[in-house]
């Protein structure tokens, strides 16, 4: 893909992205498909999310234990734990894995509907495709992402509790009270808002490969790869842009 | 519909289980932000000769109990200190007004905090107050640079001894 074609994609990515927040008021009244898209979404990426979650925080206590304890201070395993994930790990993890199992079923369900022409079949109907199926999805992921990121974390911080307290013996106490010292609002407030950014940006990439992806089995194929590509490089991207942007 | 009505039950644990480790991570996860704000407070300032790394919220202690957070910190280009705003927790109002405040560091190499050390008259502080005995932090630095100049000092000090004793053999260090 040469410059010209990435930025002329861009551009249309954009253009969709503001086409259907200036459809969102229109499709708020159709709740129902909302929340089925959060179901899609959402609901059914809680258990990968939560095991995921888990073995993150366990490999996390594990490691930072090993190496805290090199300068005496394993008590402090808990905010290292905690400010890793709630502003790292749990946002940019959650992501990665929302674009692989939500955002290829996003684009494949659309893709496959378009090239079974139920597109233009809505269009005959004077339905709008985008208002009627397209964002509503986006919306579920948007609504979705932040609270799988959030539970991400705190499963995360149980699963380092688990290593770090249960097995490696870290003082409970210290362990918890050293967090709660550690970790600011501020952090918090930085994990909210990246996971909602990944949220519009893995949503937007789905939805957009998805509805204009070739009408061929190929092209549904290739548009959900690329689905999963395109989201990974872009959440890293923004991940690098939004750290620096709040230290 | 049982199958819409399985759907949005799965929805709403979804939702729930989401906020839900939302406020987790808000509660549980920091003791900072959320609730200073919320709670009333006075705002009292103290000027350091040297406030070295303090930081915007560490901690206001009396006692080793912590009464409150620093809120903001300036330079008065007049005398040229540090000028730092306390805000304290409303229900420590009665810190008398020839109180003391020092700059301690936490642990060994951790963070700086003030502490305060109560005075004995029978005013206390009120909102925009100010305390005024201060002292500055303790700058590792300046310390070493201290100890090493003592050092250099101390032996040779002790050399000039050696040299009057006219004992030659110099001692072995411990």
């Amino acid at each position: 893909m040469n410059l010209a074609e990435a930025l002329g994609k861009l551009g249309a990515m954009t253009w969709f992205l503001l086409r259907m927040i200036a459809l969102t008021p229109r499709a708020l009244p159709r709740f129902g498909l909302i929340v089925q898209q959060i179901f899609n979404t959402g609901a059914l990426s809680i258990v990968i999310i939560m095991l995921s979650g888990l073995f993150v925080g366990m490999v996390l206590g594990l490691q930072g234990f090993q190496l805290l304890q090199r300068f005496g201070s394993a008590e402090t395993l808990g905010v290292a734990a905690a400010i890793g994930l709630v502003k790292e790990l749990g946002p940019v993890v959650t992501a990665l894995l929302f674009a692989g199992r939500a955002g290829a079923a996003l684009a494949s369900e659309l893709g496959l509907m378009s090239a079974t022409d139920q597109f233009s079949a809505m269009e005959m109907m004077a339905v709008d495709p985008v208002q009627r199926v397209v964002v509503p999805r986006f919306l579920g992921g948007v609504i979705s992402m932040p609270l799988l990121a959030a539970i991400f974390s705190v499963i995360g911080i149980y699963g380092a509790q688990l290593v770090g307290v249960q097995i490696m013996r870290v003082d409970s106490g210290s362990f918890w009270s050293q967090m709660r010292a550690g970790v600011e609002f501020r952090d918090l407030v930085e994990g909210i808002v990246k996971s909602g950014i990944f949220g519009v940006a893995c949503s937007l990439i789905a939805v957009y490969e998805g509805y204009y992806a070739a009408p061929t089995a190929e092209g549904v194929g290739r548009a959900t790869t690329r689905t999963v590509v395109t989201s990974a490089v872009i959440v890293l991207f923004l991940d690098y842009l939004l750290t620096s942007a709040f230290l | 519909m049982p199958k819409s009505s399985a759907l949005n039950l799965g929805t709403g644990a979804f939702v729930l289980l989401g906020f839900a480790a939302l406020a987790f991570l808000t509660t549980q996860t920091t003791s900072r932000g959320l609730h200073l704000a919320s709670q009333p407070h006075y705002d009292v300032t103290a000027k350091f000769d040297n406030i070295g790394d303090l930081k915007v919220g560490a901690p206001v202690s009396m006692a080793g109990v912590e009464v409150g957070r620093v809120a903001r910190i300036d330079l008065d280009l007049k005398e040229y200190k540090a000028v730092v705003l306390m805000r304290i927790n409303e229900k420590y109002n009665q810190i008398p007004v020839d109180s003391d405040a020092s700059i301690y560091t936490q642990g060994l190499l951790g963070g700086k905090f003030v502490g305060i050390t109560a005075g004995g008259s029978d005013t206390f502080l009120k909102d925009r107050g100010q305390i005024d005995f201060t002292q500055s932090a303790l700058v590792l630095e300046n310390l070493i640079g201290q100890m090493l100049a003592n050092v250099t000092k101390g032996s040779s000090a002790g050399a000039d001894q050696n040299k009057t004793d006219g004992a030659g053999a110099p001692e072995k260090p411990k």
